[in-house]
């Protein structure tokens, strides 16, 4: 099979692989703690933060400009939280609000790049809709520095980061330091978001983390369950996306993969057992037709 | 006219526009449905090309806004399934409508004037460029969709201003009245259709969600009344809008994104400076009520202990601050605030009430 042969091709089902995985794993965390918005805010606030790192730097290097992307995108969250604590603009407006000016001043930075006589700057655009066409050895290395040590800490900080995710009060009773974990836990959120920006790009990132671990809770109670179901759906939506959108014409890679993680929800959503849509009405059917059973 | 002044005047006049049902969406804590709508009306536009084959058919228009209107009832469905929580619901949804959008163009209609990236930035410097005949004026057709979503919207506003205005703060109470919220709901969800389907064109996805939300926020945290809101969130709309272009033009950048940037700058003044809930205002409220419970609390103390055999050691000048457990400088600066304001006496080493002390701490002790 080409997949085995092609090199590109192969780079770009690993990149999108890793992709998946992570923002699968962390999309989990933040659909659980309503914070699913959130993601889409912080994705649309990075694109700032990578036209900036462009600009200090001079360079293309993946792990600066996604360095760059993750402290925008970090800001944002912090924002966000300052203007919801301190005034009665509700957490909607902020959202709405910070997602429309930091990706605004994002869009002003790349038309100020875009007046530099340098080619440099040419691939920033991608960072929109996402080109994994383009991903290349290194970047898929950067993804993995940042995206593997993500995994790591969801791993160490499991019981904390279930916890303050079902029962934050009872959580804070047993003195666990429940500001803090949320705020690593938003970090973490934010690298999977900055691992997916070359891929899928920020306009349609939160897709990436809402839809595979929505997927996902429609088949278990169990989160260790949910959050490996949730990978498995991002890896697989996420290669099979990319692979597609790097051999077809003119199709970016965000959309398409987007388009696959939709199609992996709806089943879930209409066909997953006990929770199922048509599960739910063939049960209310069959209730019907024996009385009293 | 010339077309600076035209492309700023479209843009005042969509600022406006936006505003007036971003109110509302603020108020009723669902702004992220304009984040939701403004993305999915794409799909409408392009599904009434395919229909059509005329990028100038008033169908598409009809599709978009109905487009927007279902991504709200779609959103609705799916949340009320019990399956996903609602913002996961909205984070579902338009991602997947507006992939949809943006596979077909890139797909089946790449060599037709609508590209992806001006579905996020807008196109408002071209905007003079496309014009039409209306009551013999040569008018740019943004300026005309634009002033016609303005005039639709203030109508609205005006003819059900009650209401609105009773669904939006007493939603129980509406409903008991016989006003049906679901009415109420689809109404102000097809205005914010068509008010994001006519700026769309000229402004871009993204402007679209600045102006509906950031200057309706911004207006939030400056007055408490609904009709001082809409004239201010119209204001600050306009301003930025203002703002934005002239920026644009000084650095020779998208003007779209240097106006949702001047947004920004105008929230964070109004967050900052607003005279009662802006940031300095409150940490000046803070400080001066800090000053003012202490001095309270030094002529409780000195109520209490004057005229008492240990008066000596309890309200001396320099020992009071021990006693109310203060530091040293916070309780020099406290007796020094309190005499100034005439509430304490120096009587040799002794602190004494004056009349207003006196009263001031049996005022607080009733308290």
């Amino acid at each position: 099979m080409e997949l085995f042969t092609d090199y590109t091709l192969r780079t770009v089902a690993l990149g999108a692989a890793l992709l998946g995985v992570v923002s699968g794993v962390l999309g989990c965390f933040a659909v659980l703690r309503r914070q699913a918005l959130l993601g889409d805010a912080m994705s649309h606030a990075a694109l700032p933060g990578i036209a900036l790192a462009f600009m200090l730097t001079g360079r293309r290097e993946p792990l600066i400009l996604l360095v760059g992307a993750a402290l925008a995108a970090w800001l944002a969250a912090l924002l966000l939280l300052a203007i919801t604590r301190t005034t009665r603009v509700k957490e909607d407006s902020g959202l709405a609000l910070l997602l429309a000016v930091f990706f605004g001043f994002g869009l002003v930075l790349l038309s100020l790049l875009q007046q530099r006589p340098d080619a440099a700057q040419a691939g920033l655009k991608s960072f929109l809709f996402g080109q994994a066409a383009a991903l290349v050895e290194r970047d898929v290395v950067a993804m993995a520095a940042l995206g593997l040590p993500a995994l790591l800490c969801v791993a160490l900080l499991w019981k904390q980061f279930k916890l303050i995710s079902f029962d934050p009060e009872y959580a804070a009773s047993l003195g666990m330091p429940v500001g803090l974990l949320g705020v690593a836990l938003t970090t973490l959120i934010v690298v999977a978001i900055v691992i997916g920006l070359q891929t899928v790009g920020v306009v349609l990132m939160s897709a990436m983390l809402v839809a595979p671990a929505a997927a996902a809770r429609q088949w278990t109670d169990r989160l260790g369950v949910m959050v490996l179901l949730a990978a498995a759906f991002g890896a697989t939506s996420g290669v099979v996306g990319a692979l597609i959108s790097a051999t077809g014409r003119g199709l970016s890679t965000g959309p398409t993969i987007v388009l696959c993680m939709a199609v992996i929800t709806a089943v879930s959503l209409l066909f997953a057992p006990e929770r199922g849509i048509l599960w739910r009405r063939r049960r209310i059917a069959l209730s019907e037709r024996v009385p009293g059973a | 006219m010339s077309p600076q002044l035209e492309v700023q005047l479209i843009a005042v006049v969509i600022a406006a526009a936006c505003a007036i049902p971003g109110v509302f969406l603020v108020l009723r804590r669902m702004a992220m449905l304009s984040d939701a709508i403004s993305h999915t009306v794409l799909l409408g536009i392009v599904l009434g090309y395919f229909l059509t084959r005329d990028l100038a058919s008033p169908l598409l228009f009809v599709g978009a806004v109905a487009m927007g209107v279902a991504t709200v009832s779609l959103v609705e469905l799916v949340s009320r399934t019990g399956l996903v929580k609602e913002d996961a619901a909205i984070g579902l949804v338009f991602p997947a409508l507006f992939s949809v959008a943006v596979i077909l163009i890139s797909r089946f209609a790449s060599n037709v004037h609508l590209d992806t990236d001006s579905v996020l930035l807008g196109e408002l410097a071209l905007a003079p460029f496309d014009r039409l005949i209306l009551l013999g004026l040569d008018l740019p057709r943004a300026l005309v969709v634009g002033l016609g979503t303005l005039l639709l919207n203030l109508v609205l506003v005006l003819l059900f201003y009650k209401e609105l205005k009773l669904a939006t703060f007493d939603a129980a109470l509406a409903a008991a009245l016989g006003f049906a919220p679901a009415l109420v709901h689809y109404g102000l969800m097809t205005v914010v259709s068509i008010t994001a389907v006519g700026a769309f064109d000229a402004v871009g996805s993204i402007l679209v969600i600045a102006l509906m939300v950031g200057p309706p926020a911004a207006a939030y945290l400056l007055t408490d009344r609904l009709s001082r809101m809409l004239a201010l969130s119209v204001l600050i709309g306009a301003a930025s809008a203002l703002a934005g272009y002239w920026f644009a033009a000084w650095l020779d950048v998208a003007i779209a994104g240097s106006m949702a940037t001047m947004v920004g700058v105008a929230f964070l003044l109004v967050y900052l400076f607003a005279p009662e809930r802006g940031l300095i205002a409150t940490a000046a409220r803070r400080a001066r009520q800090r000053w003012l419970f202490a001095e309270q609390m030094l002529a409780l103390h000195l109520l209490n202990h004057a005229g008492t055999p240990e008066a000596a050691a309890e309200c001396a000048s320099d020992q009071v601050g021990e006693h109310l457990r203060w530091r040293p400088v916070f309780a020099a600066e406290v007796v020094r605030r309190a005499e100034q304001g005439g509430l304490v006496r120096r009587q040799g080493p002794m602190l004494a009430l004056t009349e207003r002390g006196r009263a001031l701490a049996q005022e607080a002790s009733l308290r």
